[in-house]
């Protein structure tokens, strides 16, 4: 097989026969015998006391199994807090247990479970579990929660405050004191529900015999499950199985250790009975960790010429009732990349993590890196047009440029490669920029309003090193070649739709020319697969993928010696060359891995000391991020009548470094951009001030549909990184990240002619109509 | 308790006792164990639970078994099989239509029943021809894609006369 036949090609994905005919299994598809169905009882309250819980007539009913509160968990022993997986220094930790003890905190807070042999009788039962509360004054509004005096959502804690976060590079004072021109801005990155169209779901099975519990769950880490859910439930680490089967989606969401996780165990094990419980969509509104959800207040210090000098960020973050897994580090990664793509040395940015009584905010596509990019690039446009340059004209200025790499910012992080410029210019060139801006202005003559926006991001991701996040950083790979020539790969990833089951093969495919048909790629259970980390933070292939690399080079080094011991030749001349073993200086030497595998597996064939079998395990420690780019063009045009926006093109031009199958890449590209443009000018959670959920189904949650969605025009450039094997970067959360700051500039820019400067997200018509200002017979003057 | 006789990808089903208030879609996964209908919401939005009732796109979380009684239904395991994939599926996996999957079995019986309406949707009619179905994860750029394609696909075809020809194309 000739080199790189397979990684590069647009290889259709090995998942997809499975999916599109129904024969794929989600968890809701897991069906055990004897299995019983659990669902919970959730407050309808944000803040209250529990005074008394009655379940004496949802037991009574026919077809229950059980009831049980948070105080019923505790008096069996289970009394372990869901876990927390960063800790900053002096962060506030209250106890969060699986169902509530003595307080609700957030409305869907679960209280109580109910088991019955049958979904609706389980729900049906729900409703006669009478539950009696005593109101406490409920926080929502984060500014008002750092307030003294306000509501506490932890009494114990005495504030609101979870932790703060001060960071200074450089002379930041002395930049703003400096500077010719200053923009002040607030901007606020509303509240996202992630929503995978499949919500979550668990099925956990106890094995008496063993002792252990086998749990089905929609998630996209099972082995950090396995050890967070082993602590809490009591049991050892082998003693617990963790299943990802297929699962639907979870841009984040699925990154944690849920309540419901902890509680369906904890009631297999205790009824000796299968437990399935799947989520309804109203649940998973409530109690999904949601988004974003922060208030920055900004300050950017400039010299005339548009270079800036200065950065300072108040980052107020949401953090919600509880601590879910990484709900506090998200927003500590929106200071770390405040600066985006360009040189400012004087930074002055702090974090303040504060709890009210909402859903916990976590890991959301981009999980912080879309807050900095959106105030960094919105903070751009606001100096261009303070300055009347051109919102291009300022970003080249300040563009870190491609000599100055690996790059060290002034929040501290090393920026491993770029190439800025290049990625803008091409994309300018495509989206024909200044053929825009012409067309622009020959409009805003007509009264149509026509606005081009722009968006120069890098992020960072490919998650992470192990300095950065101890215990989370590296990933896994097992290579098995098979006595007859097949290849089993193993992953610690836990892929759910990024395709890896297809890259990862094609890389095998080519690196130990296997055919990719005798190639299958498993994940996704704790008992198949060696430990391993997940599928997040765009790290699947970047580091996931590099461990199979490094696992690729110790099977071929294995079957080198194999091959020189067959040939009784040194192994020092013996070479892989387009996926087969031979020696340069003597062609008539060929050997298949296949071949070497099978010899592997006569002991009589290896030479004196090798061992049998030809497999490997390897792990790969990141010694960086990577640090994917691109830009993103958005042209829109309002229309001055109804506020309606219009997305007239959408040209992104991204570079993830190398590229293993392009059409999943573009894929990826794709439906970050879609979620990035829908938090630009759709979605948003909405409580009310009483800590009610206004958005708690898809009627009041607007994500998008086809209609809403332009097409996309893509194109990319190839920026390589050397903090891997592979020269990958991540690119599952660039789309995202990239396209909302680009949607709001073209909005804004569309808007300058009525003097709009900036309108928080989304940007409904309501409110683009409002700002259009006063209009005569239904027509505005701009 | 009521009994249901419908008629599912071809083969009758007489059932007893069957819940009045139970959902089509409970009906179709739970007790004839066809799963790969899905359920993503419960305001009947998503579409990932979309069937054909008599060749029509219905979506089964919206009405109940019983209403099905004496009808058709074609689940996305009656459209075609890994061996014998219908263009619609094809199309999905050729034009990388689909990440997760979940939507995606409700989003080709979606789409099967659009081309049933307008053998040749423009880009347009396509998105507003799935306005029912959604996806978190393609950005249904390649939805779209995959649905032109599966249109030039059955029109190279034989013409399909009737509904369920059209169903059955997949099989030839």
């Amino acid at each position: 097989m000739a080199p790189s036949a397979m990684v590069g090609a647009r290889i259709r994905r090995r998942e997809d026969p499975r999916l599109i005919t129904g024969r794929a299994t989600y968890v809701d598809d897991v069906k055990l015998v004897g299995m019983v169905h659990a669902a919970f009882i959730r407050s309808p309250y944000a803040h209250a006391k529990i005074l008394r819980l009655q379940m004496a007539k949802a037991k009574a009913h026919p077809g229950v199994l059980a009831v049980f509160s948070g105080a019923d968990l505790h008096a069996a022993g289970m009394t372990a807090s869901l876990p927390v997986a960063h800790k900053l220094p002096d962060l506030k930790t209250p106890p969060h247990y699986p169902l509530a003890v003595d307080e609700v905190r957030f409305v869907g807070e679960a209280v109580a479970v109910i088991v019955a042999s049958d979904p609706y009788v389980a729900r049906d039962a729900a409703e006669l579990v009478e539950v009696e509360y005593d109101e406490l004054p409920v926080v929502v509004d984060l500014e008002k929660a750092t307030t003294s005096g306000a509501p506490l959502v932890h009494a114990a804690l005495g504030t609101n405050v979870a932790y703060a976060m001060p960071f200074k590079a450089g002379d930041p004072d002395g930049a703003f004191a400096s500077a010719d021109v200053v923009v002040e801005r607030r901007l606020i990155n509303q509240r996202l529900a992630p929503v995978p169209i499949e919500t979550r779901g668990v099925v956990a099975q106890w094995d008496a015999g063993a002792g252990r519990v086998t749990i089905h769950s929609s998630t996209q880490i099972p082995h950090l499950l396995r050890t967070q859910l082993s602590l809490v439930l009591g049991l050892a680490e082998n003693k617990v199985r963790a299943i990802a089967p297929e699962v639907g989606g979870g841009f984040g969401s699925k990154l944690n250790v849920y309540a419901e996780e902890a509680v369906v165990a904890w009631l297999a094990m205790r009824l000796g009975r299968p437990v399935k419980w799947s989520e309804t969509r109203s649940e998973c509104f409530q109690a999904m960790i949601h988004g974003r959800d922060q208030i920055d207040d900004c300050e950017i210090a400039a010299k005339r010429d548009g270079t800036i000098t200065g950065l300072r960020v108040r980052i107020l973050a949401n953090l919600g009732a509880y601590h879910q897994l990484l709900t506090p580090v998200i927003p500590t990664l929106t200071l770390l990349m405040a600066p985006g793509c360009y040189r400012i040395a004087n930074v002055d940015i702090e974090v303040k993590g504060v709890f009210t009584n909402t859903m916990s905010t976590d890991a959301y596509r981009g999980a912080g890196r879309p807050e900095a990019t959106y105030l960094i690039e919105r903070l751009m446009d606001l100096v261009a047009r303070k300055l009347e340059l051109d919102p291009a004209d300022v970003r080249r200025r300040n563009f870190i440029e491609p000599s100055a790499f690996p790059f060290t910012t002034s929040t501290g992080l090393t920026y491993d490669s770029g190439d800025y410029a290049n990625t803008m210019e091409k994309a300018l060139q495509l989206a024909d920029y200044r053929g825009l801006r012409t067309r622009q202005a020959a409009l805003r003559k007509e009264g149509r309003f026509l606005g081009i926006g722009l968006s120069t991001y890098v992020e960072v991701c490919g998650m992470g090193p192990s300095a950065a996040m101890p215990a989370a950083g590296w990933d896994s790979a097992t290579i098995r070649v098979e006595p007859t020539g097949s290849v089993t790969v193993l992953t610690g990833i836990s892929p759910h739709g990024q395709g890896e089951e297809t890259t990862f093969a094609q890389l095998v495919a080519d690196e130990l020319g296997i055919p990719i048909d005798n190639i299958a790629v498993v994940h996704g259970d704790t008992d198949i697969v060696q430990y391993g980390v997940g599928t997040f933070g765009s790290r699947g292939t970047a580091v996931g993928g590099s461990a199979l690399k490094l696992a690729i080079e110790t099977i071929q080094a294995k079957a080198i010696r194999i091959a020189a011991h067959q040939w009784e030749a040194n192994p020092d001349d013996v070479e892989y060359r387009d996926g087969k073993i031979g020696v340069p200086t003597d062609p008539s030497k060929s050997m298949t891995t296949a071949e070497a595998g099978f010899l592997a597996f006569m002991g009589d064939k290896l030479p004196p000391g090798l061992e049998p079998g030809l497999d490997a395990t390897r792990r790969f420690e990141p010694p960086n991020f990577v640090y994917p780019f691109g830009t993103h063009v958005c042209v829109v045009e309002i229309d001055s009548e109804t506020g309606q926006v219009k997305i007239v093109r959408y040209v992104a031009v991204d570079d993830c470094g190398k590229v293993l199958n392009p059409m999943i890449v573009e894929g990826q590209v794709h439906g970050g951009i879609a979620q990035g443009m829908a938090q630009a000018l759709y979605e948003e959670v909405v409580y009310d001030e009483y800590g009610q959920l206004l958005t708690g189904t898809l009627m009041d949650y607007a994500i998008p549909h086809a209609e809403q969605v332009p097409h996309f025009e893509l194109d990319r450039t190839v920026t390589e990184t050397t903090v891997n094997p592979l020269g990958v970067k991540g690119v599952g959360e660039a789309g995202t990240i990239g396209s909302t700051p680009a949607v709001v500039n073209a909005v804004m820019d569309a808007l300058a002619p009525f003097g709009v400067e900036h309108i928080d997200m989304p940007l409904r018509p309501e409110k683009l109509w409002k700002a259009m200002g006063p209009r005569s017979n239904g027509k505005v003057t701009a | 308790m009521a009994r249901v006789e419908v008629e599912v990808n071809g083969t009758r089903h007489e059932l007893e006792g069957v819940e009045p208030r139970l959902l089509l879609v409970h009906f179709l996964r739970e007790r004839l164990g066809l799963t790969g209908t899905h359920i993503g919401c419960d305001t009947s939005s998503c579409g990932a639970c979309t069937v054909l009732l008599d060749g029509k796109s219905v979506k089964s979380c919206t009405m109940f078994a019983v209403q099905a009684d004496g009808r058709a239904v074609t689940t996305i395991e009656g459209l075609g099989s890994s061996a014998e994939l219908h263009p619609m599926q094809e199309a999905f996996w050729a034009q990388h239509g689909l990440q997760c999957g979940f939507c995606t079995t409700g989003m080709i019986m979606s789409a099967v029943d659009l081309l049933r309406r307008i053998p040749n949707p423009s880009e347009g009619e396509i998105r507003a021809g799935l306005e029912g179905n959604l996806c978190r994860c393609t950005g249904y750029e390649n939805i779209v894609a995959a649905v032109r394609a599966a249109a030039a696909a059955l029109a190279a075809m034989e013409t399909p006369k009737t509904i369920g020809e059209l169903v059955e194309v997949g099989g030839r």
